[in-house]
């Protein structure tokens, strides 16, 4: 079969969808190639260079049409472009078929299949044929390289012999494949990166790129799970948005080059830098809008133009990031699209086949067999595992934290209190009935051992064995009942007497020696 | 001297003692506090022997001078690592003690009841027994009854003590053995002790006195027998709480209100060391008297994968790397007398400008405390020794974790698996640290016999042979 890409017409798009590196690996899949003349001159692919690929030249973009059974291009169809799609032949190309279902049934009617680049679902094994993606990428990258060209300072912070500069702060506003890019960009380039995202998920990518993730103080009901919605973001409350608008705000003062990537997939862009946020910016600061295509997320933005606000803000609004970089746009768009055929030949014997049972081929068709299949059903694996449910520490406020602790103050009063009733009980009844020579000496008990709780609970943990050792010579005070007795007449209190003193004199002597020994090996460093 | 000064000289002793415990609070205080406790006791002693009741003062004073001579012998010759036996040793003395001078009391009691009863002199009685002589019957009931007590206790004690000291010196089988019949034995010899004591206080004979001596002491023995090795910090700080109590109760029987003092001071300061320990390993007081592990509710979870050694090289190249090291050593560093080399291990990886610190268990060793005080004697500075609850919060940061010699306070099993005989004890959490070195005489269970899923874990690696000679290896390849 043979794969033919033709001249982009869409006016101002650089890119072309084979590069005679892509067609070397085509042409081992089986398939033979060939380009329109001048299809890559713009993306700096000559004629000579793909024919050195062994890529035939077609000298009209009709012959193309013609004579190609897979048609790869980068822009969706034009008008006439889609007039000369044949039946049984295939489109691969951007398509956006939610805002394209005229020309998507029309297709469909005329018999020819069509596989957009930017349905292909976002599974694993489809990164490799993620267009969108690898786009996204380059966007970004060039977000901050235009951001750069129209900031009249440095992005690093220096020190030099002719004064300091501060460092550019920079703005990120949604951590997509865009995002993260510029994101990486800015940071290499020596700026302070800032970076927003209505994924709480996302934080942790955002801190591996070397940015600082702007956190809200908001405790969202429903807070967004990028794992349900397939790595996208979803609209959000209105109240989140409001606390969102409220940190711009507070930022938009201090911040020099803003980007902002936010879209929902299938909607107009969020509007999340306002005109206001704008006012606030210091003169000569920049905005770029990758989202200038779906409406823009800055108030100010005008799609595909440079301007500039009443006070020195540059805002840029260009649409065609990729085609600024064309080759490497094209290199990637080239084999995002080769993975994909190759996907679609799994014998590699130059015959596609159209596998309608597969996850991404599945995903990707737009319309096959004279049939619109345009939305496909949800694939089988999603896109990223779900996050399991967070049972995130809740963090007590303040008033819990108090309660906390006025109930555990509480309870230790109430069990203090009914120890000491008890024990006061307790007491009281033995009072009722022993003599009062016994009282006296129990009174002493009873605080004796009130103030050895008191003592001993500030002991430190490492001086325990200390203090066994030196419980253990004290309690030979022992010695002392002895001592008293040993005097007595009869010669079996004087012989047990004396087998206590001595036994006795061996503990303090030893307890206490061996205590001295331990606390002087303690030192400190 | 007549009693006003020898009172007075107690209540000095009293305050001292006290000071003596409270200044156990830091390590700098501890060494002047030891002076506090030792003046306490000599004036305690001195007192005594001046005050009233005493007599055959010199006899006295050359008996405490050979005990005196024994006891520093024994103090100076101790090796650190034999602390454990030494304390539970000296607990017997007391105990013995306790037992002597209680049937002391009860002879000058009875020699009294017959002067009394021939119509003897009064005036011829002198000390204790004078005192005894002005005792209403009452009051020479609840005298016995304390003093029954009091060589009760004082019995456990000594052979509880006696047998602590040979399970800790290895002489006894350290397994809980115990005869059959088991508890109920224990609970037989206590009943016939309270019949005893019902007997003795009827008619005031010594034969029931001696009954219950010897059940007592039966008691002491077995108990202590049924309690397994590792649970011997619990056992050898309630021996300390008892010995405590004993002279507590033989101060009552006295009328001696520092022998009451400080008996209760020692009392509750052992019975709040065997909490503390209790604590640690998560078990109640009555499980651990009882013996042998709680029972587990289930089959335990079975350990996965298998245990891969290392050699001195491996954990020489990683510790060269590591920024971080934690060392969390137990009974077997004790064991294999490794602490000087640990001490060395530390001193050259801190030059080497790496962060060494050291992890406690609480129950870590034989006796509480037990690492700090074998650590401190191989100079390792105490402020890089840490509790279990500082450092726990620190092993994801960590580098490396050595484990040296202990086994069931860094099992995982405790908080992974609720079916485990130590589910919910607080465990260091080493596993945790990027990898983990284990230093084990060989694949063996610990004291507990339960298998520990650490030593199967990936980041674990076994580094087997005798603590002592794995680390001296281990040393001579770091510069």
């Amino acid at each position: 079969m043979k794969i033919g890409t033709p001249r982009e017409v869409f006016e101002g798009e650089s890119r072309v969808a084979m590069t005679p590196d892509s067609a070397l690996q085509l042409q081992k899949l089986g398939f033979d190639c060939v380009v329109e003349t001048g299809a890559g001159s713009a993306a700096g692919f000559s004629d000579e260079a793909y024919v050195a690929a062994g890529v035939e030249i077609a000298a009209t973009a009709a012959a193309l049409w013609k004579t190609a059974d897979v048609v790869a291009k980068v822009r969706p169809p034009n008008d006439t472009e889609a007039k000369r799609l044949k039946k049984s032949q295939t489109l691969i190309s951007f398509f956006w078929p939610a805002q394209n279902e005229q020309q998507m049934g029309l297709l469909a009617k005329k018999g020819a299949s069509v596989i957009a680049m930017d349905m292909v679902p976002r599974i694993s094994r489809a990164q490799k044929m993620d267009a969108l993606s690898s786009m996204a990428n380059i966007a970004g990258y060039r977000a901050v390289i235009e951001a750069g060209n129209n900031f009249g300072r440095f992005f690093t912070g220096q020190v030099t012999a002719a004064g300091k500069v501060p460092p550019a702060k920079v703005l990120i506003v949604g951590a997509g494949v865009a995002g993260l890019a510029a994101i990486g960009t800015a940071t290499s380039l020596g700026a302070i990166t800032y970076a927003f995202d209505v994924r709480p998920e996302v934080a942790e990518q955002i801190e591996s790129m070397g940015a600082e993730f702007v956190f809200l103080d908001f405790e969202d009901q429903n807070a967004q799970d990028g794992a349900a919605t397939g790595g996208y973001a979803a609209p959000s409350s209105p109240e989140f948005r409001e606390k969102q608008l409220e940190k711009f705000r507070e930022l938009a003062p201090e911040i020099d080059i803003v980007i902002t990537t936010a879209l929902i997939p299938g909607r107009d862009a969020p509007k999340l830098w306002l005109e206001d946020m704008v006012a606030a910016m210091k003169p000569g600061s920049v905005i770029v809008d990758l989202a200038a295509e779906k409406g823009g997320n800055c108030d100010l933005t005008v799609m595909d133009e440079k301007i500039v606000s009443p006070n020195g803000v540059t805002i840029v609004g260009y649409t065609d990031f990729p085609s600024r970089m064309a080759a490497q746009a094209s290199t990637l768009y080239a084999n995002n699209i080769r993975h994909m055929l190759t996907d679609l030949t799994p014998e590699k014997a130059g015959e596609i086949n159209h596998n309608m049972d597969d996850d991404v081929i599945r995903g990707a068709t737009v319309a096959h067999a004279g049939a619109v299949t345009f939305p496909p059903p949800p694939p089988k694996i999603s896109a990223i595992a779900a996050a399991p449910k967070k049972q995130a520490p809740k963090e007590p406020t303040a008033e819990e934290k108090r309660a906390a602790e006025t109930a555990a103050f509480k309870k230790s009063t109430q069990q203090q209190v009914g120890l000491l009733s008890g024990g006061a009980a307790l007491i009281l009844l033995v009072g009722l009935y022993a003599p009062a020579s016994f009282m006296q000496h129990f009174i002493v008990f009873v605080l004796a051992v009130f103030v050895g709780f008191q003592v001993i609970w500030n002991v430190s943990h490492a001086l325990h064995t200390p203090l066994m050792a030196v419980t253990n010579a004290i309690s030979s005070i022992i010695i002392l009942g002895a001592l008293i007795q040993i005097g007595s007449g009869s010669w079996l209190v004087i012989l047990l007497g004396a087998l206590a003193v001595f036994m006795a004199g061996i503990n303090i002597f030893g307890g206490f020696l061996v205590t001295r020994r331990m606390l002087a090996m303690f030192q400190k460093s | 001297m007549d009693i006003g000064f020898t009172t007075a000289a107690y209540v000095v002793a009293a305050v001292l003692f006290i000071l003596s415990l409270g200044g156990l609070s830091g390590q700098e205080s501890a060494k002047r506090a030891v002076w506090y406790g030792i003046v306490g006791m000599g004036l305690a002693v001195g007192a005594t022997l001046i005050g009233p009741g005493s007599g055959l003062w010199l006899l006295s004073l050359v008996l405490i001078g050979l005990g005196g001579f024994i006891g520093m012998q024994l103090a100076q010759r101790v090796q650190m690592t034999q602390m454990p036996e030494l304390v539970a040793a000296m607990h017997s003395l007391v105990g013995l003690a306790a037992v002597f001078v209680g049937f002391n009391a009860d002879i000058e009691i009875t020699n009294v009841k017959t002067a009394l009863a021939g119509g003897g002199d009064l005036k011829s009685l002198t000390g204790f027994a004078a005192l005894v002589a002005k005792k209403t019957a009452v009051e020479i009931n609840i005298l016995r009854v304390e003093l029954f007590l009091g060589i009760f206790i004082g019995a456990i004690t000594f052979t509880g003590s006696v047998v602590a000291y040979g399970k800790l010196a290895g002489r006894f089988n350290t397994t809980a053995t115990q005869l059959p019949g088991g508890h109920v034995l224990n609970a037989a010899a206590a009943i016939l002790s309270v019949v005893s004591l019902l007997w003795y206080f009827q008619s005031g004979d010594l034969l029931p006195l001696l009954i219950m001596t010897v059940a007592a002491l039966f008691i002491g023995w077995h108990l202590i027998m049924g309690i397994g090795g590792a649970d011997m910090p619990v056992v050898v700080s309630m021996l300390n709480s008892y010995s405590g109590w004993a002279a507590a109760a033989i101060g009552f029987s006295l009328g001696n209100d520092l022998l009451i003092v400080v008996g209760a001071l020692v009392g509750s300061s052992g019975a709040i060391l065997s909490y503390i320990m209790c604590k640690a390993m998560n078990r109640s007081f009555v499980s651990v008297i009882l013996g042998g592990f709680g029972g587990s509710s289930g089959p335990q979870m079975a350990v996965e994968g298998e245990q891969v050694a290392i050699d001195a090289d491996g954990v020489a190249a990683a510790l060269d790397e590591a920024d971080s090291v934690v060392i969390i050593p137990g009974y077997g560093m004790a064991v294999a007398q490794a602490q000087q080399s640990v001490s060395e291990l530390t001193k050259r990886l801190r030059a080497a400008g790496k962060t060494v610190r050291f992890a406690i268990h609480p129950v870590a060793g034989r006796l509480p405390g037990h690492m700090n005080v074998l650590l401190a004697e191989a100079k390792v500075p105490y402020d890089i020794v840490l509790e279990m609850d500082e450092i726990n919060d620190d092993f994801p940061d960590t580098d490396v974790a050595i484990v040296i010699g202990s086994n069931d306070i860094v099992n995982p099993a405790a908080q992974d698996d609720p079916n485990s005989p130590i589910a919910g004890m607080p465990v260091l959490e080493c596993w945790k640290a990027k990898q983990v070195f284990v230093s084990k005489r060989g694949q063996g269970t610990g004291y507990s016999g339960i298998e520990n899923p650490l030593f199967f874990k990936e980041n674990t690696r076994m580094f087997y042979g005798d603590a002592k000679a794995s680390l001296d290896k281990l040393l001579t390849k770091i510069s």
